[in-house]
């Protein structure tokens, strides 16, 4: 079907096209939600049956990098929201500068992430036949389950962060061509939404992972 | 029995209703189209209101008997029974062990205890309409009283690798003096507690907990006699029962519950005690009863015993 | 009630010309598998599915040879071992799943809400790939030794005990579910912004109903078995271990995960199933449906309640006796929507025009034979008799009765009733009647001894079993040797009808959607022009255009109450 401008040929309407867009990042968040839902669930479990491992396992985590990291994430989060705001206000160059903002913040976030990977694999807390956790071994065994869940759970997030940051090569591509500051700033949105989302996922991650029992 | 009739009368209902309906209104000239029936919404709720009693009655009568199933009777005769792939391996308390066969005697309540050495097993004997998984690192129990001698299955009925389907056996159900007879016609293996004792022993919980049978514990760790079936106040605040995974999970994780007024100093056998040797050396702690002695030298077998009977 | 000022819809188009329809539209490979028109993708789906099904149901048939003799003639345990969850593998995920929802709703949601497409056409093209990338790597899995896990995946022994290759199978399923996600997103979204002008949520189909109620379970649900299942493929390629044992691992947490995805999913299965036998009860009846908005309102209630029922597969699992009971309540209750409309579809046929074609005859058949699966369902919810035939051929049969007996015969029969609209050709009529009661015969003869084997106590997963359970199996294989006949016919004479079927008008049967108010085979575009809608579903009396009689009214007895009614 031809696309007229940026309306697309199935659609009636710009309208109807916008509605659909931002309800389609609505869905695909939800199923983000049960994504990430399952492994939450997990986390929950374990930590009520393990929880003195689990607090243990979590003060081997460098909570200054958590912290600057959610710092980092909130921030892009508000140059995400302004990058919106430049859009609706027509400014390519500024919605340009934002969305580099948000890229460069979320690398910010990917790189302290890889420092904090890099010091648990020199620590031995990578689970599998290197994991070395001191203290009784009923106690190890748990703390590496905790393990296995802080990679899976971090790293399903970095993962979504990565495909991201490509969806914002992408949308400042086509906003320095100019696409988005006429009436159709749609993809703008939606790629706010799904970072936003995004970041939400983190903000649970963080004292779920890093704050169980800080001051034990 | 209800199960049946009520799906025999739906299924009766709805077949021949459609068959009569779409006969008695088949297309024939003249009848090209069908009439305008108006809905009724009183007729909607009737037929989710009848339908919903009748679930309700055969969710209260399904439920009730799952009570039961579960609920094992407190003066069972106690078997043990660890699955690996793929054979059953059975411990009786008086000392007989069996492979993929069980001997009980007729009229009993037989309690089975279960674990797995390895991946998810099922205990299943058709002829008793009882059925459990047996898990790895977690006791399940299973509870029946055979009415009848004689010969029954024995299937594992959850998938577990390559031989599950060979996984089966036997269930002989014997009258009293018949079972008699054949439990003394046991091999001359150590009962389930001898064995336990021994391990007691060589694995050094002497050192810590006090031989059982002399004097009393040592100071480093709570005493055990009589602990089987008694409460626990744990340092924590919390008071749980001591029963089998509470046992279990004491000599695996000890860090997990600290009884009140020790420290958390047990180290863990886990990798050293397999499932089996875990069972003997319960049913040891288990022969000392569920009283704590008064005195500190008192004989073994002298306090009370609730525990499995012995084989006489 | 209709309105009586009501616009009846245009006359239907006259026949195509070549490069009128969306078949002939384009022409080559390129133009089909970089097509976005919704109704070539439902057809690059139907050759996907088919071949799976194909996969599945020959590994059926060896499963069926191998259980003719107790010992087992055929293979050994390791290689039947393979074979069962191979057949439960690719016919649930690459079947069952897919097939109503990929082929004839991707086909037909547009057209019956007036649209020129779905909501997000490229993405609909993108889960065909991912789909069928999902399945490459499942294919892998089975040509380079299969998986023997069974298709539940239990931990540990999927995640730890087992040779075979589960990472593969896993990491394929994980990647179809995309297929489904995108799927259903689509769905929901276009069927909330897409809707023609007059096209309430109170005229649409029953069939967008159930594909709406479907796709919400498409997106909650599958998420979470993706998941799950990428949890099982860390433990194996990572060693990151959560159901480990021996680590402190939960065998029963996966238990949780999995069955809250694998419940809803078969509601999944069957909800389309649903969806298709009212249209063609309607259409075959030439009558209203009974109690519209009822049945509309119980597709969504299965949807929800079947979110709240995963744990009656794990009765015997280890769970509490206050869990199980709280479950078992549940599924009793989900079961009262399901039978609200069984009852309607029933009460359809009182006072209609009731004509046997073969979709009728699946229909009907559908009917019958989800009845009996339901109510061998109620047996498995009641947690006392659930203790008995667990895990047997009790199970085997109460579901294969509801797949097949119901699902694929609602697949099929929509195949059969939106054939002409879809080819724009006609099947042969006597010779598909024939395949339907030679399925319908061999579905029956194959799965009724199967449940009279699991109250005898056979277990499920057995490549050898005891000799006394042997007459009944024999009888179980015999009878799919003739349902095997009845699915071969369908794919012969389907394939024949493409070239050599008599054509077919817009509207042959005739029957009310929107979707016969468009040419057979339709345009790309689907409609020339975007209709209004301002007539209600499945209403004959203001429908001059379809060439019937006007329906009389009935004399109000005994299914009425005078003063109240139901809107339809």
């Amino acid at each position: 079907m031809e696309r007229t401008g940026s309306l697309f040929g199935h659609f009636r309407d710009l309208d109807q096209q916008r509605e659909t867009a931002s309800l389609g990042m609505w869905v695909f968040l939800m199923t983000e939600v049960m994504f990430f839902g399952g492994m939450f669930l997990a986390y929950t479990v374990y930590r009520w049956k393990y929880h003195d491992a689990f607090a243990a396992a979590s003060r081997e985590l460098n909570v200054t990098m958590g912290a600057l990291n959610t710092g980092v994430l909130i921030l892009s989060s508000f140059t995400m929201a302004m990058a919106v705001w430049a859009s609706q206000m027509r400014k390519r160059n500024l919605l340009c500068i934002f969305l580099i903002a948000t890229m460069l913040l979320g690398a910010a976030f990917l790189t302290i992430k890889g420092f904090e990977y890099a010091q648990k694999f020199e620590h031995h807390l990578v689970p599998g036949p290197n994991f070395n956790f001191p203290g009784p071994e009923a106690e190890a065994q748990h703390a590496e389950i905790y393990f296995a869940l802080y990679f899976m759970m971090t790293g399903m997030h970095a993962l979504h962060m990565i495909i991201g940051e490509g969806m914002l090569l992408i949308l400042l591509i086509y906003a320095w061509k100019g696409s988005f500051t006429g009436d159709y700033h749609a993809p703008i949105e939606n790629g706010g939404l799904y970072w936003h989302f995004v970041d939400i996922v983190w903000i649970f991650l963080f004292p779920l992972l890093y704050l169980i029992d800080l001051h034990h | 029995m209800a199960l049946i009739v009520v799906a025999v009368f739906f299924s009766v209902l709805i077949g021949v209703g459609i068959f009569y309906l779409s006969f008695r209104y088949r297309r024939r000239p003249g009848h090209e189209v069908g009439q305008l029936v108006e809905g009724s919404q009183l007729l909607e709720i009737t037929w989710m209101v009848i339908p919903f009693i009748i679930a309700m009655v055969l969710f209260a009568w399904g439920a009730k008997l799952y009570v039961t199933i579960r609920q094992s009777p407190s003066d069972a005769l106690d078997v043990y029974v660890v699955g690996k792939q793929w054979m059953w391996k059975i411990q009786h308390t008086d000392g007989r062990r069996e492979f993929n066969e069980l001997h009980v005697p007729v009229n009993r309540d037989i309690k089975l205890t279960m674990i797995s050495e390895d991946v998810i097993h099922d205990f299943f004997v058709p002829a008793f309409r009882v059925k459990m998984d047996v898990l790895p690192g977690r006791y399940t129990t299973l509870w029946f009283r055979p009415t009848k001698t004689g010969r029954y299955h024995l299937f594992c009925s959850q998938y577990c690798g390559t031989n599950h389907s060979e996984m089966g056996g036997w269930v002989d159900v014997m009258e009293p003096s018949q079972y008699q007879a054949w439990l003394s016609g046991g091999s001359n293996s150590e009962s389930p507690e001898q064995a336990g004792q021994r391990l007691f022993t060589s694995l050094a919980c002497v050192s810590c907990h006090g031989d059982l049978s002399g004097s009393g514990p040592g100071p480093r760790a709570p005493s055990l006699r009589g602990l089987y079936g008694s409460m626990v106040k744990l340092s924590d605040g919390r008071t749980v029962l001591a029963d089998d995974a509470y046992l279990r999970e004491s000599v695996l994780d000890p860090g997990a519950k600290i009884v009140a007024g020790y420290d958390n100093i047990m180290p863990t056998f886990q990798g050293v005690v397999s499932e089996d040797q875990l069972l003997q050396l319960f049913a040891y702690i288990k022969s000392l009863g569920n009283q704590p002695a008064q005195n500190a030298s008192a004989a073994p077998g002298a306090s009370a015993t609730t525990a499995a009977p012995a084989a006489q | 009630m209709s309105t009586t000022t009501a616009n009846p819809p245009p006359a239907s188009s006259p026949p195509p010309k070549a490069h009128e329809n969306y078949l002939n539209a384009n022409y080559g490979i390129r133009s089909w598998l970089l097509t976005t028109d919704h109704k070539r993708i439902a057809l690059l789906y139907l050759v996907s599915v088919t071949i799976f099904f194909a996969m599945g149901g020959f590994f059926a048939m060896l499963i069926r040879l191998q259980l003719l003799t107790p010992e087992g003639f055929l293979v050994g345990p390791d290689t039947y071992n393979r074979l069962f969850t191979m057949h439960g593998v690719m016919m649930i995920f690459f079947f069952l799943i897919p097939s109503i929802p990929a082929v004839l709703g991707n086909f037909l949601i547009p057209l019956m809400i007036g649209a020129k497409d779905l909501a997000f056409p490229k993405l609909n093209l993108l889960s065909w790939y991912i789909f069928n990338i999902g399945a490459l790597f499942t294919v892998y899995a089975i040509v380079t030794g299969g998986v023997d896990t069974g298709w539940t995946f239990y931990t540990p022994y999927s995640s730890i005990y087992s040779n075979s290759q589960v990472s593969a199978a896993v990491i394929g399923i994980f990647i179809t579910g995309f297929s489904s996600i995108l799927t259903g997103l689509n769905f929901v979204v276009t069927i909330h912004t897409m809707r023609a002008p007059g096209m309430t949520w109170w005229r649409l189909p029953i069939f967008v109903w159930t594909q709406y109620a479907t796709s919400i379970i498409f997106i909650l649900g599958t998420p979470v078995l993706a998941i799950t299942l990428a949890l099982v493929a860390a433990e194996r390629l990572l060693h990151l271990g959560i159901f480990d044992p021996r680590l402190g691992g939960d065998p029963l947490l996966f238990q949780h995960l999995f069955w809250f995805y694998s419940h809803p999913a078969v509601y999944i299965m069957i909800l389309p199933a649903m969806g298709v036998t009212t249209e063609i009860i309607a259409t075959f009846a030439r009558k209203n449906l009974y109690g519209y908005k009822a049945v509309a309102m119980a597709s969504l209630g299965i949807a929800v309640i079947g979110f709240l029922v995963w744990a009656h597969h794990m009765f015997v699992a280890g769970i509490s006796i206050y869990a199980a009971m709280a479950f078992s309540l549940l599924s009793y209750l989900v079961a009262i929507p399901s039978a609200v409309k069984v009852f309607n579809w029933t009460a359809t046929l009182y006072r209609g025009s009731v004509s046997w074609q073969t979709p009728m005859l699946y229909a009907l058949g559908f009917i019958g034979l989800f009845v009996m699966g339901g109510m061998t369902g109620l047996f498995l919810a009641a947690i006392g008799a659930d203790v008995h035939v667990h895990d047997t051929y009790f199970v085997v049969a109460h579901f294969h009765y509801i797949m097949v007996g119901g699902a694929v015969m609602g697949y099929l029969g929509g195949l059969h009733y939106w054939w002409p609209k879809i080819t724009g050709r006609m099947y042969p009529e006597m010779l598909a009647r024939a395949a339907a009661i030679i399925l319908f015969v061999g579905f029956n003869l194959t799965f009724f001894p199967q449940f009279i084997l699991g109250y005898l106590g056979m277990p499920r997963r057995y490549a050898t079993y005891p000799p006394e359970f042997q007459v009944l199996n024999v009888f179980s294989t015999a009878g799919a040797s003739i349902l095997g006949l009845g699915y071969l016919l369908p794919i012969c004479y389907f394939v024949w009808s493409m070239r050599y079927g008599p054509k077919a008008s817009s509207n042959p049967w005739p029957a009310t959607g929107l979707e016969w108010q468009t040419s057979s085979p339709p345009p790309t575009e689907n409609f020339e022009v975007t209709p209004v809608v301002t007539w209600e579903p499945y209403d004959f009396e203001h429908r001059p255009d379809l060439g019937l009689p006007k329906p009389e009214r009935a004399r109000p007895k005994p299914l009425e109450a005078p003063g109240l009614e139901l809107g339809d």
